[in-house]
């Protein structure tokens, strides 16, 4: 593994905690979190219990929207996305774990949209690690990151919930 | 890589990679990808519950419908399943068109290959015109068209035997466990042997046909299939009954006595249908004949999924197009 890679990643349940924090004073009662697959889901179902949100968390998989598909296919294991609340006028929270080219963001986006017309869609994500493709900016983020081409930020989840970083290599941007 | 060319050559649904290029039958289907397309319409289900029920992905794709043999129902489910993909469709009614004035079938396709075809979706009353699409195409180096068989002759229905697959998993879970019966008209079905293949392939316990001695194939022994002449018989402890459509134009050609007498002994009435578990589901591809197959308190009642099986029928129509046309 190359020496960029950062030996001591740091410890995601603080940073969950943290993004928590941000998130706080910005909460309206009607406010709910949408996750996206399957990293965004897990940090969106913690922030939930953290925040003491009622509303269900809904959550995404974007391959139908992504713009890479004329390229790389449908993916081989898409999860059906589940939104449990009216999307309708309601403030929204999208979740993911690494925010990266911007790409995910914008199916995502697109994606809530065919669900109806939010009052307000903000973004929050544990990692940024840069290299924007596309005009688009988290509004609370805990950790910034330089990556290599290459490398790859992954959440990892324990069998207890705990959430952990791990790094990996990947050719897909 | 070696036995993959090989199965693609034994197999021209699958490309050298073994990834799906067209889906011409259940038959040779393998586990992986059957699996893949259950899956994958599973996720297109929650679409058609949006507001909106579409999904951009096959955004400036055209796909042609082509059925040379009339069937409003299923075209009108592939037209459904390709616009909620955000595909601009083409119904060509070549029943009445082309073909009528002389057209042989290759023509056809050569010009619609010419006005920047996708995908075609090809229902055909002889077996065997979709594969003979998916090689023409190849031969003329257009293996970006990719083909859906819609149905030919008495050979295969694989949307409709996949369908069914996704039908029986909905309710029923895992296949290993199950007692599935295909009742009536299997020699002429094309349905019954795309759910036959696909069953084997996903494993399924144990399939029944039930049917009398001339309306029955003869391979179905050697594909493992328990027969039954006596419905009642047949029935007893089964999980899944799947009716078939009894086609008015048997009646004329000697192989059956009368409607009257065919649904005395195969038609499934709720006491015929007591035989099976408590919990069987009772499916049927429509049309239905009521009173022929099946009784109208079966259909209606509460163990029929008739209905639902045409909702699960888009999704995984989806679910097709959408992985050929990434592939």
């Amino acid at each position: 593994m190359p020496e960029a890679i950062p030996t001591q990643l740091p410890d995601a349940e603080l940073q969950l905690a943290s993004l928590a924090e941000q998130l706080r004073p910005h909460l309206t009662p009607d406010t709910a979190l949408v996750g996206i697959y399957s990293g965004g889901a897990w940090v969106a179902e913690r922030l939930k219990q953290l925040l003491d949100i009622r509303e269900e968390v809904g959550q995404i998989d974007v391959s139908f929207y992504r713009d890479d598909f004329a390229e790389k296919g449908l993916h081989p294991q898409v999860r059906p996305s589940h939104i449990p609340f009216e999307v309708e006028g309601r403030p929204l929270i999208l979740v993911d774990d690494v925010l990266y080219t911007g790409r995910t963001t914008r199916a995502a986006i697109n994606e809530l949209f065919d669900y109806g017309r939010p009052a307000r869609v903000e973004l929050a994500v544990l990692a940024d690690r840069g290299e924007r493709e596309l005009p688009i900016e988290p509004g609370y983020c805990v950790w910034e990151v330089d990556l290599e081409e290459g490398e790859e930020l992954i959440l990892g989840r324990e069998e207890s919930g705990r959430l952990f970083w791990k790094m990996g290599r990947n050719d897909r941007g | 890589m070696a036995e993959m060319l090989t199965q693609s050559r034994l197999n021209p649904q699958l490309d050298a990679e073994g990834k799906l290029q067209h889906l011409l039958s259940t038959e040779g289907l393998p586990l992986p990808v059957i699996t893949q397309i259950l899956d994958t319409a599973e996720s297109f289900l929650e679409v058609s519950d949006r507001d909106v029920k579409k999904v951009p992905l096959l955004r400036g794709k055209s796909v042609f419908n082509l059925f040379f043999e009339n069937s409003t129902r299923t075209r009108t489910t592939f037209e459904i399943a390709a616009k909620r993909l955000s595909a601009d469709v083409i119904n060509l009614d070549v029943s009445r068109s082309s073909t009528a004035k002389g057209e042989t079938l290759l023509d056809t396709i050569d010009n619609l290959c010419s006005m920047h075809a996708d995908m075609f979706v090809v229902r055909h009353a002889t077996s065997g015109a979709p594969f003979l699409i998916a090689e023409h195409l190849k031969r003329i180096g257009r293996d970006d068209i990719h083909v859906v068989n819609a149905g030919d002759g008495r050979h295969a229905h694989p949307t409709q035997g996949l369908l069914d697959m996704y039908t029986i998993r909905h309710y029923k879970k895992d296949f290993a466990n199950l007692r599935v019966a295909i009742v009536g008209d299997i020699l002429h079905s094309r349905v019954a042997r795309s759910d036959l293949h696909a069953l084997r392939t996903l494993g399924c316990g144990e399939i029944r046909a039930i049917a009398p001695k001339t309306l029955l194939p003869g391979y179905l022994e050697q594909l493992g299939v328990k027969v039954f002449h006596d419905m009642n018989e047949g029935l007893r402890d089964c999980d899944v009954v799947i009716m078939l459509r009894l086609q008015n134009e048997r009646m004329n050609g000697a192989l059956l006595p009368s409607a009257g007498e065919y649904f005395k002994r195969y038609g499934l009435t709720p006491e015929k249908l007591a035989l099976a578990k408590p919990d069987a589901i009772v499916m049927h591809p429509g049309p239905m004949n009521r009173g022929v197959e099946i009784d109208s308190s079966v259909a209606d009642g509460p163990q029929a999924v008739i209905l639902n099986q045409v909702t699960f029928g888009i999704a995984v129509r989806m679910a097709v197009m959408g992985i050929l046309a990434g592939n």
